[in-house]
């Protein structure tokens, strides 16, 4: 399955993925209406200390935690892809508390929200199309 | 505080209404231009520490920005231009000598501007490169000028070291210091992908790109930084570099600042100390001393691999060339008054020299009456912009070019003119490793074969139309080419005709 692969020698800490993420799970079509003075909620971030830089999204894990703890099953695994029923989600956050990455945080309205590779988008990876520097690519290991 | 007479010669320019205030301009300038003011939540732009190179045009991902030429101005002069006065301001505050990178940017005439390209009708047809072969590789160094038969009448190969161009352009001596440790990959690799060569510059070779060898020029110049035995048989060339086009008749300073960690192991000289190029090569001061370099460096590689003399284009050039032919050497490469460097004198860079046209038809023709232009190939560079700059250099009398300035700006560079500042934002002109990591060797080496190979399906096309195919019977065939708006002299020193004749 391709995945999200990040490389941090290449990543300059611009944090532009954050806001390509952020304008393609927005549905808008121009990113300065949709992301004018709103609180980004991105589904990937960009951890940085001293020289050392990387994006961090999901790493759709071969035994997802965040899976098996989820207490009414609006976490599932399909074709090795987490998503997430947003219909299903009452905001427990146990999957938060669970994911070794930090890569599930929630959204504006309280349901928790996760990188589903741009499925929901209809496109690739936004983050990686919006990558300056090749440091997060799209494929298979 | 002194007075700062200087005004920003530019402007940033930001649409408020597409800004986010995402800050990717604020992170990704090295000099501290952009700035978010907390109490508003806008970002500002100091334009006064700008230095146009785009970085933050390009990665704004909402397009809010653009740089523009200030129309603040001083009160209009002919003589004294703002440009003249403001040059007077910096070195009044400073009290030192102008510096200024990349090439000669005053409007001097530009001769492969005046030429036009010849085209073939009815009388003899043209070619289509898509549908019959079209050579344009080509060799490079001394072509034997007799056929040697041993005792049986067999034909001995007598022919010297050369290499092997599959497109007659190669990436010109830019050094590891003066770019960074990622440009030098890009080029390699991309070099050894179109199956042309790059050139070391005088820095020597970083131990992670002797695997490139058979791809790479190592070059020799008065400094001898990075010099010795496994340095030189690591390339498939010598180029001893005896000047430079933007900076005829000075050496080279790399300032201490640049000589960090593997520069400095490179280069063979402390950390942090200057790496200062001497103006002559101390050992040679006449033709005869240059033969003994020659034959040095030859003698050191058991004579396997072409050596190449890199001379600037001055005023007798011509003549210098012959001496250089008579050397030894295979090679010569000239260097016009419009090529790029890391850092010069402004006054060296923009008044030394002449244009690369006009030195290289005059080289060219001097070398063929003298009867010895078999014994060396030509190389021409300076500003080689576009694949019709190779094809009207080729017709000039060129055997290959070397591209410099036009490889970086495949790499991203803007041709801000301030690499001297080591704070090239694209990754390019510096050692600070915040801002090397900004050019991927992936992307960079991509981008370069892109770019060469686009310029030879160029020069095919145009080959093609002069219904040749062979670049081989295209050098020095100025009968491919008519002048435009050009004096009798200027012709003449071209050989070519005015368009008409």
């Amino acid at each position: 399955m391709k995945r999200v692969y990040v490389n941090e020698n290449w990543c300059l800490a611009c944090h532009l993925c954050e806001y390509y993420c952020a304008f393609a799970n927005s549905g808008g079509h121009d990113m300065a209406t949709a992301l004018k003075g709103v609180k980004l909620h991105p589904r990937i971030s960009v951890e940085e200390k001293d020289l050392v830089s990387f994006a961090v999204s999901c790493r759709h894990c071969q035994e997802p935690l965040c899976v098996k703890s989820c207490i009414t099953g609006a976490l599932t695994k399909t074709d090795g892809l987490i998503s997430i029923d947003r219909d299903k989600c009452v905001g427990c956050q146990t999957c938060v508390l669970v994911c070794p990455y930090g890569a599930i945080s929630p959204a504006e309205d309280g349901v928790m929200q996760k990188c589903e590779l741009c499925t929901k988008n209809g496109c690739e990876p936004r983050c990686v199309q919006g990558c300056p520097n090749a440091a997060i690519v799209y494929e298979e290991r | 505080m002194p007075i700062n007479f200087l005004c920003p010669e530019y402007e940033v320019v930001r649409d408020y209404d597409r800004c986010i205030a995402c800050r990717v301009c604020e992170r990704q300038c090295a000099n501290n231009v952009h700035s978010l003011i907390k109490e508003s939540g806008k970002m500002f732009a100091d334009s006064s520490k700008c230095v146009v190179c785009h970085r933050c045009v390009s990665l704004c991902p909402t397009r809010a920005l653009k740089i523009v030429k200030s129309d603040h101005s001083f009160r209009q002069n002919a003589n004294w231009s703002a440009k003249a006065i403001t040059e007077i301001y910096k070195q009044a505050d400073s009290g030192g000598v102008l510096l200024s990178s990349m090439g000669n940017p005053e409007a001097y005439p530009n001769y492969f501007d005046r030429l036009l390209i010849n085209a073939s009708q009815v009388t003899n047809p043209s070619i289509d490169p898509l549908r019959e072969p079209m050579e344009t590789s080509v060799f490079l160094g001394k072509k034997p000028t007799e056929l040697v038969r041993d005792e049986n009448g067999r034909l001995q190969n007598n022919l010297a070291p050369q290499l092997h161009l599959n497109v007659p352009v190669m990436f010109s001596a830019m050094s590891y210091g003066s770019i960074s440790y990622n440009a030098h990959e890009s080029l390699a690799r991309a070099a050894e992908a179109l199956g042309i060569y790059y050139n070391t510059g005088e820095g020597g070779l970083h131990e992670d790109f002797y695997k490139y060898g058979r791809n790479t020029i190592v070059q020799v110049a008065s400094g001898r930084f990075g010099v010795h035995k496994a340095f030189l048989e690591s390339g498939a060339a010598i180029e001893i570099k005896m000047g430079q086009g933007a900076k005829p008749g000075i050496g080279g300073h790399l300032p201490g600042a640049k000589i960090v960690g593997d520069v400095s192991r490179t280069r063979m000289i402390p950390e942090g100390g200057d790496a200062i190029s001497p103006a002559p090569h101390h050992d040679i001061y006449s033709i005869e001393d240059l033969r003994q370099l020659v034959y040095s460096l030859k003698e050191a590689t058991e004579y396997k691999k072409p050596v190449i003399v890199k001379i600037a284009a001055v005023h007798n050039v011509s003549a210098i060339a012959s001496g250089i032919a008579r050397s030894g050497a295979d090679i010569i490469a000239i260097d016009g008054f419009r090529g790029g460097t890391g850092a010069a004198p402004t006054r060296i860079r923009d008044n030394v020299g002449i244009p690369i046209e006009l030195a290289l038809a005059s080289v060219d023709k001097r070398l063929r009456d003298e009867g010895i232009r078999d014994e060396v190939s030509l190389v021409c560079a300076g500003s080689i912009r576009s694949s019709a700059d190779v094809v009207k250099a080729v017709a000039l009398g060129a055997d290959a070019v070397y591209i410099g300035t036009a490889a970086l700006l495949a790499l991203g560079c803007h041709l801000c003119r301030n690499c001297q500042s080591g704070k090239c934002n694209w990754g390019i002109a510096t050692q600070d490793s915040q801002l090397t990591k900004r050019l991927n060797p992936d992307i960079g080496c991509k981008r370069l074969i892109n770019l060469v190979s686009a310029w030879d399906h160029e020069i095919k096309e145009m080959m093609g139309g002069m219904g040749i195919n062979s670049i081989e019977a295209l050098r020095g065939n100025r009968l491919m080419l008519r002048g435009i708006g050009m004096t009798e002299k200027e012709l003449e020193i071209l050989g070519v005709r005015h368009a008409g004749e």
